[in-house]
């Protein structure tokens, strides 16, 4: 019986087989040919290029000279193994170069000067921001001079030091408040996702470090520097981003609520 | 001639049982987001809730029902015992092992993923095998239609295969090929990173190859209404078919035109050339092709019905029509809402109309238009028109029975109709949350209210549905007679080998995907520079 179907004298197959033909031939002339040739836009070389192009065959860049950004960038790639596993000469070694960290980061990790506590901070946070004080994508009037003058594996061995001290709880009297909207939920309609989605307390994302019982001040004013533009040594401009469209009160409420949690209650821990 | 009415009893019992859980998840879902609620503070439970959702409606609950039905039709209209009873358990077997192995983890929020995926986003590989099982489950079914529609042809050589097996079987192959770009996606992208041996996903091509299940399965879960449309409503009415061979058309060019279209899923990504998409585009514009025709038999068979009832005019006719039945009444919802949702469509299908809407909750108010409503309505007509067959006792209250549709109806609308307005004021779709004390999100609250409201309308109506299907079993026990399904005006006594078999339209499908989709996804496969990491949902950090 198939045998009949599929031959030309079986007006069936010739006309099913021509219309969907004949659609399918329109189809293609209309969108790897007209259209592409309809858009004033696309510059083409040919034919050939028309059809390319409709194709979603990838187009060579253009050869003009790339943008420059004003301002250096980060250049510390982010991986899971950025912290590799630490040798205890390393933290050793560490431990004597972080001497000269403890007139504000306190000899045990722990800052009395509202700045960061790095007792227990993930090592990939520390060795990221002594690299972009380093080279300039972050620029302190005290950090930058420190920076300057370590070397990669000083960095490093810095970052497993102060990974490996154990975090202090400190006195944290209103622990108990419940966390802010911005540190929760975000505000989706701002595109602002929760803090804790990267720093802790829902999630953690490698590079983020934890920020629970940092001191307010710190925290407000790293965001305040994220928002003027002052500070731009985050991925791809995320904190930027949302520290701009974060209002004062938000600052206010997240820095003071992070500052009040037990950097012990964190949960999350980095990949190993 | 129905002899295993436990299979098909189990089929259509477990897609409602599925169906009634997953109703009061969408149901959550819309009172939670909506100003009727305070936000609940973790986006994870309405994803969880959302992908749960999703999968049951739209993998578990319409495949069974389309597998039970194709059973049913199968015995009935080819009068022969079904051949694989053993295949036919063990296919179903597979759905209800696959479809607990996929809510396992999705209740454990470790493959909040939502139905469609979304790679990069990955869960737990046991979700993926569960759906990966109730595809396969639904595969043995194909297969056993198309071996029962085999044996029945070499006994009856010649004679015109009945529409409602001709019909089923087209139904059965359409889905067989479009679950296969699915299959390969779990299979060769998504799976692979969900086990742990990649960490990177091409997350472009992924999305090609879910496209090409993801149009045609709407196809594939509208088969079972259609068919109902041609071979159930003009019997249950008092009347015939205007045209066997209409629908015989209809059927085939769906599965021609079903297939090849998907990619106007993707209007927005840029991994398919602009060209692939306005090919795509235009075939979605054929589909309307075998709605129409139905749309126009389906009218002249009901006319028919109704001048035989004494009917007289050029629209008096209408009157005359058995309004207490229900299958009139689901018809004629289920045909109004065709029209909306296919309206609609037109608009998603157009490459520039697309982008005003694109992710917005338009869509998701269309195909909870198209599907919830015009589709699903017809899969309750079909139960009430089997059961009393499939159960040996008498469904009695009608009155019911149209409550339970009207509400369906009505709430359907209410549900449907603000969800698309609030699409077209730039509501995106897929969020847990919207502050609706936000200036810009204001204007919105009413009408995300209605919806909300619809969608209890909507509870209420499945639960009574499902009310009246168990109050049934303990009915008297009665003999409902033979089933039938209804005859053409003019019965078919030879029809052309083209529209006794598939053999040319099958070719012509697997043609079309060939030049719709073959460069698209070699492209993409061959290229080494397209994937990208992948983002494990649910996993400890």
């Amino acid at each position: 019986m198939s045998d009949d179907l599929f031959t030309r004298r079986n007006p069936w197959f010739s006309r099913g087989v021509g219309i969907t033909l004949g659609i399918l031939a329109v189809t293609v002339l209309g969108g790897f040919v007209l259209l592409p040739y309809a858009q004033p836009d696309l510059k083409l070389a040919g034919l050939w290029d028309a059809i390319c192009s409709a194709a979603g065959v990838p187009r060579t860049p253009s050869s003009a000279t790339p943008v420059q950004p004003d301002g250096k960038l980060t250049r510390v790639v982010v991986t899971s193994a950025l912290p590799a596993a630490a040798a205890p000469e390393a933290v050793g070694h560490g431990a004597t170069l972080a001497q000269q960290c403890a007139i504000c980061h306190g000899p045990t990790g722990v800052s009395r000067a509202d700045s960061l506590n790095l007792a227990g901070q993930y090592a990939a946070v520390v060795y990221k921001q002594l690299m972009d004080f380093k080279t300039g994508a972050r620029v302190n009037a005290i950090m930058t001079p420190f920076a300057v003058n370590l070397s990669e594996p000083d960095m490093a061995d810095l970052a497993a030091y102060y990974a490996y001290l154990p975090k202090l709880p400190g006195y944290h009297p209103s622990q108990e408040k419940s966390a802010p909207r911005i540190v929760m939920n975000g505000a989706p309609l701002r595109n602002i996702a929760p803090c804790g989605s990267c720093h802790g307390a829902l999630d953690n994302k490698t590079g983020s470090p934890w920020l629970e019982g940092q001191p307010a001040a710190y925290v407000k004013a790293q965001l305040q520097a994220f928002a003027s533009g002052n500070r731009r040594n985050d991925i791809s401009q995320q904190m930027r981003n949302i520290a701009r469209r974060m209002t004062p009160q938000e600052m206010d409420e997240a820095a003071e609520w992070y500052a009040s949690q037990p950097p012990t209650l964190v949960h999350t821990t980095m990949r190993e | 001639m129905l002899i295993n009415k436990r299979l098909v009893l189990a089929h259509f019992w477990l897609a409602f049982a599925v169906f009634g859980l997953a109703l009061l998840l969408g149901a959550w879902q819309m009172f939670i987001r909506s100003p009727l609620h305070t936000w609940i503070s973790n986006p994870e439970w309405y994803y969880r809730s959302l992908t749960a959702h999703g999968t049951v409606m739209g993998y578990v609950f319409p495949t069974l029902v389309a597998m039970g039905f194709g059973y049913a039709i199968s015995e009935i209209s080819l009068k022969q015992p079904l051949i694989g009873r053993r295949w036919a358990w063990a296919g179903f077997l597979l759905i209800v092992v696959g479809a607990i192995t996929a809510m396992v983890p999705v209740s454990l929020g470790r493959a909040s993923v939502l139905y469609t995926f979304y790679p990069p986003l990955i869960g737990s590989p046991f979700y993926y095998l569960g759906v990966v099982l109730v595809v396969v489950g639904s595969w043995i079914w194909v297969a056993l239609m198309s071996i029962n529609l085999h044996v029945w042809k070499k006994a009856n050589p010649g004679v015109p295969v009945p529409l409602p097996m001709f019909a089923n079987v087209a139904g059965s192959y359409l889905w067989g090929w479009t679950a296969v770009g699915a299959a390969l996606e779990l299979l060769f992208q998504i799976l692979p990173v969900a086990f742990g041996l990649k960490a990177t996903i091409d997350a472009g091509l992924s999305r090609v190859l879910f496209s090409w299940t993801l149009h045609a399965i709407v196809y594939f879960w509208l088969m079972p209404t259609y068919i109902a449309y041609y071979t159930i409503v003009p019997r249950a009415i008092g009347g015939k078919i205007y045209s066997d061979t209409m629908a015989r058309i209809s059927f085939i060019l769906f599965l021609v035109v079903a297939m090849p279209i998907g990619i106007h899923h993707t209007f927005a990504d840029p991994q398919v050339g602009a060209g692939f998409k306005f090919i795509h585009s235009a075939f979605t514009a054929f589909v309307a092709l075998p709605t129409f025709l139905t749309v126009f038999t389906i009218c002249a068979s009901v006319e028919i019905a109704a001048r035989l009832r004494g009917g007289r005019g050029p629209l008096g006719w209408v009157r005359t029509l058995p309004w207490s039945n229900p299958i009139m009444l689901a018809v004629a919802f289920s045909f109004v809402m065709l029209g909306f949702g296919g309206a609609g469509g037109l608009i998603n299908m157009s490459y520039q109309l697309d982008t005003t809407i694109h992710n917005t909750q338009w869509i998701t108010g269309h195909f909870h238009l198209i599907f919830g409503d015009a589709i699903v309505i017809m899969y309750f007509a079909i139960a009430y028109d089997l059961w009393p067959h499939l159960t040996d006792r008498a469904l009695t209250d009608l009155r019911l029975m149209r409550i339970q549709l009207w509400l369906w109806f009505v709430g359907m609308i209410v549900t449907t109709f603000p969800w698309h307005w609030v699409g077209i004021l730039g509501m995106p779709r897929r969020m847990a949350y919207f502050d609706y004390t936000d200036p810009a999100v204001a204007p919105q609250a009413i009408s995300v209210t209605l919806s909300a409201i619809g969608g209890f309308i909507l509870t209420a109506s499945g639960l009574l549905f499902i009310l009246i299907l168990l109050r049934s079993h303990r009915a008297p026990r009665e003999d409902a007679g033979a089933y039938r399904f209804a005859v053409a005006v003019h019965p078919p006594v030879s029809v052309p080998a083209a529209l006794n078999g598939y053999a040319l339209w099958l070719a012509l499908m697997i043609g079309l995907t060939v030049t719709n989709y073959g460069f698209p996804i070699a492209q993409l496969a061959l290229r080494e520079d397209t994937s990208v990491p992948a983002v494990y949902v649910g996993a400890t950090p």
